[in-house]
């Protein structure tokens, strides 16, 4: 099943209805199969994107998946250098680029480079296809991995993954005509093409804005009488700041949903407490398991946030129960044994909207499930709490520490803006805890030390402190542990 | 395969349109109002009325099922025929819908 077939049933069936800015539906397959049109002309094998948000993205995407080629938006934030070793990759290609984005490409063979301002007079002077063939392709997505470890992979989303993910979590057309989704997620994140086919599918309106700026955000979101949206953590903080001292803020909204990292407890508090009337979703997944995976709905939001019962109230820092869709369990390092719930280890998936693929290499094993390299834990009722990356567990002494959970405790202290904990190299323990705090109050490392001993173990206590004025985070709210790490690491050696 | 995840069908005695999500196991027939289905992009002529025996509708956005053959369908478009699979009726999938993650 392809992407296109979500697209062509809602526009047949809901053709005068709008779907992305002033586009109806109808509009949008039409701009979409003119586009493929012309893709099919150019002697490419991939359709690679650079620019904002968009109504753009959704054609371009639609259009690829007509033409038969993969989609591949690349992250227009890297630097210069790097974008340009991402685009020689997609050869051969079509790149269709911003216009003031352009002058940033170097020549590559194989890439021919178009301007939006040239596809769109393209696009005007192309009649739609009287005898439409559509060509077949599997994979409908190419997306660059953030190479936060290494070099980015290609994930391979396939129509298969996609399709059977937006059906498998939406109704068709259930969204009411009144109901619009804000999209400030770039197009090159899997939030950012992931909300584009559940909103086409559902039936609800797609309003963008180019890219996340909070007070823009929650302009857009009046303007456009924004229902339902999806944020990044980072995100919420901000836009928080940004309405806290409005009347009624975002009063049209009705649905808030946050993933793509952890969310600190202090914020999703802060957020229910200053928008009562909106229900909050928190939804975990990854790039290589098309979107979400498990979410924490809103009930459980308000469930968690009234009890003061610790096991119902910590819930409001898991990530929910796994999708019917798909199993999940959670396995010892063996990669084998599965454990019980309140034992910690990886969090492995397994369904047909799991890729689990990059290009030319297949990651999942002979029984098809796929190693997220998150730690996780469910506990008895099934909820899934996830720790942060394996790559990111401190081992100190033999002991494996996860820097979740000593960041949570450090971000209860009222003091603490934010933090991260990562583990550095010690010659007594092999790695040892260390904390990077960013204070809004008068504390130090005596009292935060104190604060993480009486909470949880001695040996989850950081033994090193360092403060800083704020950290560093991608555009998408993930935190650059690498970067912070090293840039410790040298600081310690230069001391 | 004739019921292929992802085809299109519409029904000649009424509006309904239909998408395969889950193939069925073995040979069958799928009807709408108590006649076969036809490709979407046909241009057979539609006609005929729908059999009362089989006129509870179809309905947009829902899925519907033959635990017999495990053929699963999604109403694209509502009718007021009813869907059958080798004769026997489908029935309408229960599913809890999930909040939107996106």
């Amino acid at each position: 099943m392809k992407t296109t077939l979500l697209l062509d049933i809602a526009a047949d069936a809901v053709g005068d209805r709008r779907a992305v800015g002033d586009l109806s539906y109808g509009e949008l397959r039409d701009r979409a199969q003119r586009a493929a049109a012309w893709i099919m002309d150019q002697p490419a094998e991939q359709v690679a994107f650079l620019g904002l948000n968009g109504p753009m993205v959704p054609t371009l995407l639609f259009a690829s998946g007509y033409a038969g080629l993969p989609f591949c938006p690349i992250n227009y934030r890297l630097p210069d250098d790097r974008l340009n070793a991402l685009v020689e990759r997609t050869s051969p290609s079509v790149l269709v680029v911003d216009d003031e984005m352009a002058g940033r490409i170097e020549p590559h063979n194989g890439v021919r480079i178009v301007t939006l301002s040239d596809l769109e007079a393209e696009l005007s002077s192309r009649t739609s296809p009287d005898d439409w063939a559509e060509r077949d392709n599997d994979i409908a997505v190419l997306l660059f991995t953030s190479g936060t470890t290494g070099d980015p992979k290609a994930a391979v989303l396939r129509h298969e993954n996609l399709t059977s993910y937006v059906m498998g979590t939406v109704e068709f057309l259930a969204s009411g005509e009144d109901e619009a989704a804000l999209v400030s997620v770039p197009a090159y994140h899997i939030a950012g093409i992931s909300a584009v086919l559940t909103s086409i599918y559902g039936g609800r309106r797609i309003a963008y804005i180019a890219a996340f700026e909070p007070a823009e955000w929650a302009e857009t979101a009046a303007k456009e009488q924004v229902t339902h949206a999806m944020v990044v953590p980072t995100m919420l903080d901000r836009i928080l700041d940004s309405v806290e001292h409005e009347d009624k803020p975002l009063s049209c909204l009705r649905a808030l949903s946050y993933g793509g990292g952890r969310m600190p407890e202090p914020v999703i508090a802060r957020a229910m407490k200053l928008l009562p009337h909106v229900d909050f979703v928190n939804a975990y997944g990854l790039t290589e398991t098309s979107s979400t995976i498990a979410l924490l709905s809103a009930d459980d939001h308000r469930a968690a946030f009234e009890s003061s019962e610790e096991p119902v109230r910590r819930r409001l820092t898991s990530v929910g129960k796994p999708l019917p869709g798909l199993e999940l369990e959670i396995r010892a390092e063996d990669g084998k044994t599965t454990l019980p719930p309140g034992e910690s280890g990886e969090i492995y998936v397994r369904g047909p909207q799991v890729s689990g693929e990059y290009l030319g290499k297949k990651v999942v094993d002979d029984e098809g499930w796929f190693a997220t390299n998150d730690g996780g834990w469910l506990d008895e009722e099934g909820y899934l709490f996830v720790e942060g990356r394996l790559d990111d567990v401190i081992v100190r002494g033999g002991e494996n520490i996860s820097p979740g959970e000593i960041e949570d405790c450090l971000r209860g202290h009222e003091a603490v803006a934010d933090v991260a904990v990562l583990g550095l190299p010690c010659s007594k323990w092999g790695e040892k805890v260390a904390a990077v705090v960013v204070r809004k109050g008068n504390v130090g490392e005596e009292e935060l030390s104190g604060h993480v001993r009486s909470r949880l173990r001695s040996t989850k206590t950081p033994e090193a402190w360092f403060f800083e004025p704020e950290l560093p985070y991608n555009e998408t709210g993930k935190l650059l542990r690498r970067v912070l790490k090293d840039r410790l690491c040298d600081d310690e050696v230069a001391a | 395969m004739k019921y292929k995840p992802g085809s299109r069908w519409k029904s000649v005695v009424c509006s309904a349109e239909l998408v395969v999500v889950r193939p069925p196991k073995g040979d069958g027939e799928l009807a709408c109002g108590g006649a076969a289905v036809i490709e979407h992009d046909s241009a057979d002529p539609a006609g005929g009325d729908v059999d009362p025996a089989f006129s509870e509708g179809v309905l947009i956005g829902k899925r519907y099922v033959d635990e017999g053959s495990g053929i699963e369908v999604l109403g694209a478009k509502p009718g007021e025929g009813s869907l059958s699979f080798d004769g026997r009726a489908m029935s309408l999938k229960d599913a809890k819908p999930l909040p939107a993650s996106d």
